[in-house]
């Protein structure tokens, strides 16, 4: 077992904090590039003009989880130690998730997007990035309110696996797999709305 | 190379790309990539230096202040990271420049509310499913958890159910 490198978050911490801001600059290049700087490209996702959200997403899910899976079959990654800040916790996700992407298609931008959108000037992304802030500031307030909610299905680490009793590779493997019948299935979607569109919308694409 | 804004790489190389980025922040810190969790430590710092005792009167604010200062984060820092490179990426496509993303017929004002109002329903969506689009679908999801990927599923969901109501800013 090799990785990960713990000392980089414990007595090197400052170099931790310096590769930090490397993988975030690599990350934000990019989303950026991809197109994830502007709304219309990130909300045609949710009108079948532009599935990029999605081939983006899932091709970066694939990757990551092959090579993750591999790493940890191979000895090279305590796959265990990484998952482990990854628990389940069924409810608040599933709200959550909703609420997020209402979020989302009311904004037209991520969390992450709209750091994205206010580093290339995008004012409507530093209105989206006050809002989650000022959003999580309220979610704390209303935090003693909410009961049990919040910790309701919790099933701590659960992975997908575990329910289907596979090894982790081949999870990934078949993840892989149907990712690639979704792009396929999203092609022929933004090749229907866009030769029916009358109106198409307002896209910088050519 | 000229410089074209409506060029845009390839989905499927850029997700190549943003996988393998991911794969070396599992691999050299423990953790993956992530955004609100940053958003959510500039509030409470803002809040901790205007209110410092509402801040440890708040449970879901003080359990972040307890651990020092909110800004000295792994996240905090990765964030500043994401501004630079977006920056970079945004100067180098000729895509860098002030403006309201927003429909023809659509009204700068207006459209700057519904992002704040989008922001505000997704910072806490975000602390409730404990990360966002990037901190729990995306590096949660590749790590095969149940939980980010019900997220995931559900983050789609409430994308496509709204979309009808709000398509009138992109026109």
């Amino acid at each position: 077992m090799m990785f990960p490198i713990e000392s980089l978050s414990d007595e090197r911490r400052t170099l931790g904090l310096g590769v930090a801001v490397v993988v975030g600059i690599v990350f934000g290049f990019v989303l950026e590039r991809s197109g994830f700087g502007r709304a219309q490209k990130l909300v045609g996702q949710f009108y079948g003009t532009d599935m990029t959200v999605l081939k983006v997403m899932f091709t970066a899910i694939v990757t990551a989880a092959l090579g993750a899976t591999f790493l940890g079959a191979v000895g090279v990654l305590d796959l265990r130690a990484v998952s482990f800040n990854y628990p389940t916790y069924l409810w608040p996700m599933i709200v959550g998730g909703l609420m997020l992407g209402v979020g989302f298609v009311i904004s037209g931008y991520c969390p992450g997007t709209s750091l994205v959108a206010t580093a290339s000037g995008k004012v409507d992304g530093l209105a989206t990035v006050l809002g989650v802030v000022v959003g999580g500031l309220a979610y704390a307030e209303l935090l003693p309110y909410l009961g049990t909610f919040n910790d309701s299905g919790k099933k701590g680490g659960f992975f997908l696996y575990e329910v289907l009793h596979l090894p982790p590779i081949a999870v990934a493997v078949a993840v892989g797999v149907l990712a690639v019948l979704a792009f396929k299935g999203a092609e022929k979607i933004e090749q229907m709305v866009n030769t029916r569109a009358k109106q198409p919308m307002d896209s910088n694409e050519a | 190379m000229k410089r074209d804004p409506a060029r845009f790489w390839n989905p499927y190389a850029g997700g190549i790309a943003l996988g393998l980025v991911l794969l070396v922040t599992y691999l050299l810190m423990g953790k993956g990539l992530g955004a609100s969790g940053a958003s959510f430590r500039v509030g409470v710092a803002v809040t901790n230096a205007i209110a410092p005792l509402h801040v440890a009167h708040t449970p879901g604010l003080a359990a972040v202040t307890a651990e020092g200062n909110p800004l000295d984060d792994w996240l905090v820092f990765e964030v500043v990271g994401v501004l630079i490179g977006g920056f970079l990426a945004a100067m180098t496509s000729g895509r860098l420049g002030r403006e309201t993303l927003r429909g023809p017929t659509f009204g700068t004002a207006p459209r700057l509310a519904l992002g704040f109002g989008g922001g505000l329903l997704m910072g806490a969506a975000a602390k409730m499913a404990r990360g966002c689009t990037s901190g729990q679908a995306l590096s949660g999801g590749a790590l095969l958890s149940v939980g980010s990927w019900a997220f995931m599923l559900s983050v789609f969901a409430g994308g496509y159910a709204f979309a009808y109501v709000v398509r009138r800013q992109w026109r």
